[in-house]
């Protein structure tokens, strides 16, 4: 009889299967490190667009695979992702800085641009839009060698400015006025935060796809808020909760032919709304002082008042005589 | 006092924004030692002043020179304090208040927090009388004290020079005394400040001059003027824009006035004689 328990060890000495948990395992862990700041600065949806523009890098990488004859035709996407997405998160943060379009209507005609010349590049590269599916929606069983060597160095580069920046970061996203007068190199970090959280998007684009990819950054950091009251925790427990959904998700597609993408999103989306019906059981209830929430600010109002009952009682002046 | 170092030295500073030009030629030198508050009605350039001093704004004409350096990358940014005005929407992400004390002991070359940075951050929670909460959310905080917060921010780095934009606007009586309190150990240490203030309330002990904006130029720079006739003191305390005294310039441009009567006429002597 076959049971989870007996296929585990099966499940875990399929090399196709290892290479998946491994990469699962480091996009866990980094992606909500880079969506903790993405959060910050209310950027959530900031993913979404570099997605959409490396879907396009997918297609050009295509394209040009087809052009010059390289074996397998795919062999481009993902390097093309990998520039498409910098340069398309460098363009955000451009844009952002110079506050001419507001953030919302940049991030719109990446959406659309992006998805729209995907589709049509790769029209031109002689695949159809059902060839990136597998960019969209991922698809961990065709991990490669080469695939994992390249996620396993992006996601150390992506660690080492997300962790080793954390505090310069962390300034930067809290309060950038204050970034720039306490002399931080605020436009630097402001890309370096548009760069790791492209490269996040191409190595994240395998395991759950371009539409995806922004929920595994911003789901895990929103199920950390919930119960976390500062920002370290807040990266540490997503983080957690990144990896577990990641690894646990993949598993259920080893026995269910579902996208992993899909799997583990709903299963961070579940996360999510159980932490936060039970929430009230693990946060610390705060002793209700019933305080007045008007705050002391003398203004410079004279105003016969007399202290309300008081006037009843003493009777005087103030009524009509 | 005139052969102290020249600490902030800005000169002819233009500053544009959204095509207005807020700030139109102004002159400003602040000395090792001294307290300099920033005095003028809504709108007249305070804020856009101090923020085009410490590099936030860009000038389009001028130049500021802090300890003697240009602004830029060269400049000691750690000998700098900023205090900005409080932004009352906290931002979605939990951070504590030493967290956020913390981010004031970077910039300047440093990128990555010093060792014995929990100390130091507790030391300046402590000048603010915020100690005991230092790992407490500061969304559980209230509005003065996050205000306290930003204050430890800017002392965390041992400044030499505090800026700080209007720092007891909108904060509650506690926390304007605790600051006054604050404020009057660190001058008495040899602190320099330049204090961007709609009134100067608790803090006029200390401050031994006052440089007044109107539409975006320098009309007075010298003893602290009185409020206008309509109130009682120079302690006196108000929050909004009052209705400008009779023969008062009143500023046509924005509607609101402030209520400093600098005498203009008379020159800029102390008014001690009268």
């Amino acid at each position: 009889m076959t049971t989870v328990l007996s296929e585990l060890p099966l499940m875990l000495t399929d090399p196709l299967m290892q290479r998946a948990l491994l990469a699962a395992l480091l996009v866990g862990v980094s992606a909500p490190v880079v969506g903790t700041y993405l959060v910050q600065r209310k950027l959530s949806l900031l993913g979404d667009g570099i997605g959409h523009v490396a879907l396009t890098g997918v297609a050009l990488g295509w394209l040009v695979g087809a052009a010059t004859g390289v074996v397998p035709d795919d062999a481009l996407a993902i390097p093309g992702a990998v520039v498409a997405a910098v340069l398309g998160a460098v363009a955000i943060e451009v844009v952002r800085e110079r506050g001419r379009t507001s953030g919302d209507l940049a991030l719109a005609l990446l959406f659309y641009g992006g998805i729209a010349g995907g589709v049509l590049l790769i029209g031109l590269g002689g695949g159809s839009s059902g060839s990136l599916m597998q960019y969209l929606f991922g698809s961990i069983s065709t991990v490669t060698p080469a695939d994992l060597a390249l996620t396993v160095v992006l996601s150390v580069v992506i660690l080492l400015v997300g962790l080793g920046l954390r505090a310069a970061l962390f300034s930067v996203s809290h309060d950038e006025e204050f970034a720039r007068a306490s002399g931080l190199p605020v436009r630097t970090l402001n890309v370096a935060v548009a760069v790791v959280a492209a490269l996040t998007v191409t190595v994240s684009m395998r395991v759950v796809g371009l539409l995806l990819v922004s929920a595994l950054m911003i789901v895990p950091v929103a199920v950390a808020q919930l119960v976390t009251r500062s920002f370290r925790r807040t990266m540490l427990v997503a983080s957690v909760v990144g990896v577990a959904v990641c690894v646990l998700g993949l598993s259920f597609t080893y026995w269910n032919n579902v996208s992993p993408g899909a799997a583990i999103v709903v299963l961070a989306i579940a996360t999510y709304l159980v932490v936060a019906v039970l929430r009230p059981l693990w946060v610390r209830r705060r002793p209700r002082v019933a305080r007045d929430p008007h705050p002391d600010i003398p203004d410079d109002l004279e105003l016969d008042l007399v202290p309300s009952g008081a006037n009843r009682t003493t009777g005087g002046d103030s009524c009509s005589a | 006092m005139s052969d102290a170092p020249e600490l902030v030295a800005a000169r002819d500073v233009h500053v544009t924004l959204g095509g207005s030009e807020i700030l139109r030629g102004i002159d400003l030198s602040v000395r090792a030692g001294e307290v300099v508050s920033l005095l003028g009605a809504n709108g007249s350039g305070k804020s856009t002043l101090v923020r085009a001093l410490v590099g936030i704004v860009p000038l389009s004409r001028g130049s500021v020179d802090l300890f003697g350096t240009p602004l830029g990358p060269r400049l000691p940014w750690q000998r700098l304090g900023y205090v900005p005005q409080r932004v009352s929407a906290p931002s979605g992400m939990p951070s504590t208040a030493a967290e956020v004390v913390a981010s004031g002991l970077l910039g300047g070359g440093r990128l990555r927090l010093p060792r014995g940075w929990r100390a130091r951050t507790t030391e300046a929670l402590d000048l603010v009388g915020l100690a005991d909460r230092a790992d407490d959310s500061i969304a559980e905080l209230s509005g003065g004290q996050q205000q306290r917060v930003l204050i430890a921010r800017a002392l965390v780095r041992r400044p030499d020079l505090l800026v700080l934009d209007e720092p007891v606007a909108g904060v509650d009586k506690p926390s304007q005394e605790a600051f006054a309190a604050t404020m009057t150990r660190l001058v008495d240490d040899g602190l320099t400040v330049l204090v961007v203030l709609h009134e100067l309330g608790a803090l006029a002990p200390l401050v031994e001059r006052a440089v007044v904006l109107r539409h975006g130029r320098v009309v007075h720079d010298g003893a602290p003027p009185r409020a206008s006739s309509t109130h009682a003191g120079a302690t006196h305390q108000h929050l909004h824009p009052h209705e400008p005294a009779d023969g008062d310039n009143p500023g046509p441009e924005t509607g609101l006035a402030d209520t400093l009567n600098p005498d203009l006429t008379a020159g800029h002597a102390p008014r001690t004689a009268s």
